[in-house]
């Protein structure tokens, strides 16, 4: 068994595992937050999608003890008083989503790519950018719309505050 | 996945000496295949020795046009480094061609270039560079590098630090990605420069990355997109399954050639 100390969501959390325990089953198993989603076995939907030190990772894909020391924000860590993140308002307002399923990975690597690419993200970028991110529900075009919708209001609200 | 002891070296030698003393294990760079792998239950090394945390495998230097690019260093940052990107941009484009967002936040060129999947990028960045391959006791040219399928010229133990080029006058890269996968089903990376043209195809041959003389003498002569116009690709040494015939493979490497050409800068 090994010990994994991880900061979630702002806050230091640690518990035990085994070495092979997988990023996503220390989150769901461990630390009790099931907002985020296993949907496959093969590393290819992004439902498991989290922020490490501040970059969109498939937490299925790393080891709980390969992130041990770094930073993760999940889906439950976004929001903030009570108000919903500005992506998650924009995937509720845009229709952005169906079942929900994927929905998390979606919101996290939405978050993760208005943040790179700021107030210059175009249809095309959102397009190639969902490249590791499976919906069998929407389509995707409500998801690009939502996403689009956010960054224009996120780099609007930038502005304002400067 | 089956059950293996987790290992966190900081420096090389340290990462070296653990796997001496662990001869099922295997180092692990991003862990983009490696990970998944053991999730099938395909690989099951005992020990993982995790190199993510080696500080001097890390960064990206540009001295002039002379590039070095630290073994774990990731696909994003080789992507969107302003550094490269002033001298040899093409190898930025490749860099974010791989997989997806979250695979290039975690995936690292001396990873990529260590698996040496025969459909994997890397591997025609580096042989269409003429890049120096650097590790722990070794230095060896791209040329000599990647042996087969999934081969390379490492030896047990051995730990690629760093890779190193001259960036050359022009350079492109253009792949033809499988459309569920996203790997080449053809990907030709073309550069000219000091030491000539260099041609290098992935994802097509049936031992892996290749250089296609009749390209490099054709482009030598005359670098346009019409002087592969008569260049004949031969089909018997490419690969075939279900997603193409070597027929269409063949086609496919003169098309990602000359739309390489097209786009070098």
């Amino acid at each position: 068994m090994a010990k994994v100390i991880l900061t979630v969501n702002g806050r230091t959390m640690s518990g035990e595992c085994e070495e092979r325990t997988l990023l996503v089953h220390f989150i769901r198993e461990n630390l009790g937050l099931t907002g985020t989603h296993v949907g496959c076995d093969t590393s290819q939907c992004g439902t498991c999608v989290v922020h490490m030190d501040g970059k969109s990772v498939k937490s299925c894909s790393i080891l709980a003890v390969q992130a041990s020391g770094s930073s993760i924000t999940t889906i439950e860590g976004i929001s903030a008083n009570g108000e919903l993140h500005p992506v998650q308002a924009a995937f509720k307002e845009n229709h952005g989503l169906q079942c929900g399923f994927c929905t998390p990975g979606m919101v996290m690597t939405a978050v993760d790519m208005i943040s790179r690419h700021g107030a210059n993200l175009d249809e095309k970028t959102v397009r190639a950018e969902l490249e590791g991110n499976i919906c069998r529900c929407t389509g995707y075009h409500n998801i690009v719309k939502a996403i689009l919708a956010a960054s224009a209001e996120m780099s609007a609200a930038r502005q304002a505050a400067e | 996945m089956y059950a293996a002891n987790y290992h966190r070296p900081s420096t090389v030698e340290e990462a070296a000496q653990i796997l001496a003393g662990a001869p099922e294990g295997k180092y692990v760079a991003g862990g983009m295949t490696m990970i998944p792998t053991m999730k099938q239950r395909l690989a099951a090394p005992s020990d993982i020795i995790d190199l993510r945390h080696i500080e001097s495998m890390k960064g990206i230097t540009v001295d002039g046009r002379k590039v070095r690019i630290g073994a774990a260093t990731t696909h994003a940052e080789v992507a969107s480094s302003a550094a490269i990107k002033a001298v040899c941009p093409a190898l930025c484009h490749l860099a974010g061609l791989i997989g997806d967002p979250h695979v290039r936040h975690m995936g690292t060129i001396g990873g990529s270039i260590a698996n040496n999947d025969p459909a994997a990028d890397y591997p025609a960045g580096m042989l269409g560079l003429g890049t120096t391959i650097i590790g722990n006791g070794f230095q060896i040219a791209a040329d000599d590098f990647f042996t087969g399928l999934f081969e390379t010229a490492l030896m047990d133990g051995q730990i690629i630090t760093a890779i190193e080029f001259e960036a050359p006058e022009t350079a492109g890269y253009e792949k033809f990605p499988n459309p569920a996968s996203r790997y080449a089903m053809t990907g030709v990376f073309v550069s000219k420069g000091a030491n000539g043209v260099r041609v290098a195809v992935t994802g097509a041959g049936s031992s892996g990355v290749f250089r296609h003389g009749g390209m490099e003498t054709a482009l030598a002569a005359n670098w346009s997109p019409a002087a592969l116009d008569a260049v004949s690709v031969d089909a018997s040494d490419l690969l075939s399954d279900l997603h193409g015939s070597a027929e269409y493979r063949a086609n496919l490497v003169k098309v990602m050639a000359k739309r390489a050409v097209a786009a070098a800068r």
